[in-house]
């Protein structure tokens, strides 16, 4: 007799932890039944991420690049899994090359990014980038694990914690990444990965009093409406593209934080 | 010895100790007028008008052009042919060649425009003098030198300009806030029409003469008057490709929303809370100075303005005494005498908002210190004002009041001031001190806001880049950053 597989249930990454959605919702997509996130796990996402934001930032810039860099050795472990979910392996590849790349950004950012000021006067005044904080992301639908990746890391770079939407017809990659997260070193409520309908959860992120930037790569029709609802807490804009590399994507969710002291005796 | 202790004691001792008027002549200043816009280099007779007055004796200085919807549109128009017809093609070697020639202009004409700063918008001569033109002239020399320098400020990027930038700036540093816009946007390659603040227009009109001087091609710069209709007419503008905005927060969420999904680049510099923190090893002496240079500076009349200072508990008392004390030596009154420490309010509006916001704390029960004060009888005044005994969740300790206005509040560990000074949803500026090295750098990582100033406060410098986190604003202007806006990089 043949042995019968043992299926997965598809669900939600929110704080670390695999919860359905809280309303019980699923839809199907690519032959499973998936989360379909609802307003409320919104909420729960970004208090996640909210929560885990000030420690990821705080860790040093040499430990956030030995974390991506573990995520890139997680994904290239399973290699064979995500080429099944994506456009296979050559997508695959290079979505581990760019989370390396990535990842070696994080102890370089502030002396590209930032610096010191001659200012005319006695002070010593400096530059540096800080993370925005909290990112909502709205991954493209294609490629749907190199156009996460790509949406993905910069704001986790550099020291933001993110919630995203996943691609909306096909999501199973980014449930996968969300496993390779988990196994990886990358702190729970960094990264936060919702299943569901970017028209319904879309609006919800744009609006939420706690989410500083929204990436609206995903979006289509609904961009004007999205950003008129970012405008409530000034919420900084990013127009993302799905296949992108460069550390001036990372500065789209960096603050930059000018330090002034006078020079004495 | 006794011969001179002698002579001393019996010298009469003056009856009063105040000071001799030193008015500044403002003969320095030949205002026309009536003025209209300044589009394609020459003046537009307007369709409508306004006066603007002097909020120090409300006394009429010119009439000005109230900007309409075609105005705004003839000066995008000229903006654009300037950008298509040269300038935008123009090396930056001689783009840099006329905006160092404005700087220096400026230079030459300070007193001249210093004066009509004062005259206008009611600062101290002692603050425009020192203060709003020297930066306005260096900013302008600064980004003069980035002009044939831009493929050096962002590596591996192709910078190109814009278009036409559209620029709405505020009252409180007129002619400041005007070369903090237009500087990097001529360096960069684009052209501007700028809409000065509705109370304050004349240093901006002024200004045009500096461009004729400086032989700047025709439509580079346009320069239309007007109140809110105007600006959101030039917001809406639909050849206008970046908008750049200093003004309150609520305005500037006005403006995203009306940009939401139109493609145009913006960059916000709103309002501002900005904690001023004093630690008990601080020199007191010192943090008195900038606890007021933080907030009587121009009136208070600054987005970074440290309106809420935070006292450790056990220096308190003492802080408090030692402040009162200094705002009784504080001089309030005519902004063109030398002497003058605090001007006049730009606005009766602004006046009315001040007094709505001071009687709000008064009557959520806050205690209120106003130092003796006799202010002139006509224009638009307030006294230097302390507020003790204030919750964090009073209107006062809440919202941008915008006046020379200060609520203290206190704090026990450098953790409750952290956790204090941040719950804003502004996030601008904040001050910090102390005699202690690695408090001062331990502060400044955890101020979520843009500038944060160490044993200073309210310093300025076109090296030194600006700009807010959180409903402050996004973008900054100074530095290597404030090209940024004024660039699109080509693939």
């Amino acid at each position: 007799m043949s042995r019968l597989p043992v299926k997965k249930t598809y669900k939600l990454f929110v704080g670390g932890a695999f919860p359905r959605s809280e309303s019980g919702r699923t839809y199907e997509a690519e032959g499973q039944n998936v989360a379909r996130a609802s307003r409320k796990d919104v909420r729960d996402a970004v208090r996640a991420a909210r929560a885990a934001q000030p420690g990821w930032a705080a860790a040093t810039a040499y430990n956030r690049g030995q974390v991506l860099y573990r995520l890139a050795e997680m994904i290239e472990t399973r290699a064979a899994a995500f080429a099944e979910l994506c456009g296979g392996r050559e997508e695959v590849d290079r979505a581990i090359d760019r989370i390396v790349w990535y990842a070696g950004w994080a102890d370089k950012l502030p002396q590209v990014l930032g610096g010191t000021n001659p200012v005319a006067g006695p002070y010593f005044n400096f530059t540096i980038p800080e993370p925005t904080g909290v990112v909502a992301v709205l991954a493209p639908d294609e490629p749907p694990l190199l156009g996460l990746v790509t949406r993905l890391l910069p704001p986790v770079v550099g020291g933001n914690a993110v919630v995203a939407v996943a691609s909306e017809t096909r999501p199973l990659a980014a449930i996968e990444l969300a496993e390779a997260i988990a196994t990886s070193d990358v702190p729970g409520g960094v990264v936060n990965l919702l299943t569901g309908f970017r028209r319904e959860l879309g609006p919800v992120l744009a609006s939420h009093m706690d989410v500083n930037a929204l990436d609206v790569c995903g979006s289509d029709g609904e961009r004007p409406e999205l950003e008129r609802l970012a405008a409530e807490n000034v919420k900084r804009i990013v127009h993302g593209r799905p296949d992108v590399q460069s550390p001036w994507e990372i500065a789209g969710f960096l603050e930059l934080k000018t330090v002034w002291h006078p020079i004495g005796t | 010895m006794a011969e001179l202790d002698r002579k001393r004691a019996s010298a009469p001792a003056p009856k009063e100790w105040t000071y001799a008027p030193a008015p500044e002549s403002r003969d320095v200043v030949r205002l026309e007028e009536r003025y209209g816009n300044f589009i394609g280099g020459e003046w537009v007779e307007p369709a409508e008008t306004y006066v603007t007055v002097s909020p120090s004796s409300e006394e009429p200085l010119a009439t000005v052009a109230q900007g309409t919807t075609a105005d705004v549109d003839a000066a995008v128009g000229a903006a654009r042919d300037a950008f298509a017809n040269g300038w935008s093609a123009l090396a930056g070697s001689e783009r840099a060649k006329y905006l160092f020639r404005v700087a220096r202009i400026l230079q030459e004409r300070s007193r001249e425009f210093a004066v009509l700063e004062s005259l206008n918008g009611g600062k101290p001569i002692k603050e425009s003098r020192d203060v709003d033109l020297p930066l306005a002239a260096a900013h302008f020399f600064y980004y003069a030198g980035w002009a044939d320098k831009l493929e050096y400020a962002f590596p591996n990027r192709r910078p190109a300009p814009v278009g036409v930038a559209g620029q709405i700036i505020p009252w409180n540093f007129p002619l400041l806030m005007l070369a903090w816009k237009v500087g990097p946007a001529l360096a960069c390659g684009n052209t501007v029409v700028l809409k000065p603040a509705e109370t304050t227009p004349l240093t901006a009109l002024l200004f045009c003469d500096v461009l004729r001087q400086a032989e700047l091609p025709p439509g580079v710069v346009n320069i239309v008057t007007g109140d809110g209709r105007t600006g959101a007419a030039l917001v809406d503008h639909p050849d206008v490709d970046k908008i750049a905005f200093t003004g309150s927060t609520e305005v500037g969420k006005a403006i995203q929303r009306q940009l939401a999904g139109s493609g145009k680049r913006l960059t916000l510099e709103l309002g501002g809370k900005a904690a001023n923190i004093v630690f008990d090893d601080s020199a007191l002496d010192q943090a008195v100075e900038g606890i007021v240079n933080g907030i009587y500076f121009n009136q208070g009349h600054v987005c970074c303005a440290g309106s809420r200072l935070f006292v450790q508990e056990s220096i308190y008392e003492p802080l408090v005494e030692k402040l009162k004390r200094r705002l009784t030596t504080l001089r309030v009154g005519d902004p063109l005498d030398k002497n003058t420490d605090v001007g006049a309010i730009n606005s009766s509006m602004q006046l009315e908002k001040i007094r709505a916001l001071v009687q709000s704390g008064v009557d959520e029960g806050a205690e209120i210190y106003q130092p003796p004060c006799r202010l002139p009888e006509k224009g638009y005044w307030f006294v230097p004002t302390v507020f003790t005994n204030v919750a964090q969740s009073y209107r006062i300790a809440q919202e941008e009041i915008f006046g020379p206005v200060l609520s203290v509040l206190t704090f026990r560990t450098p953790d409750e001031a952290v956790e204090k000074a941040n719950n804003t949803p502004y996030g601008l500026s904040a001050g910090v001190w102390t005699e202690k090295g690695s408090r001062i750098l331990w502060m400044a990582q955890r101020m979520r806001a843009g500038v944060v100033w160490a044993n200073t406060f309210n310093r300025f410098d076109p090296t030194s880049p600006f700009g807010g986190y959180k409903e402050s604003g996004f973008g900054r202007e100074g530095g290597r950053h404030g090209l940024e806006p004024y660039l699109r990089f080509e693939e």
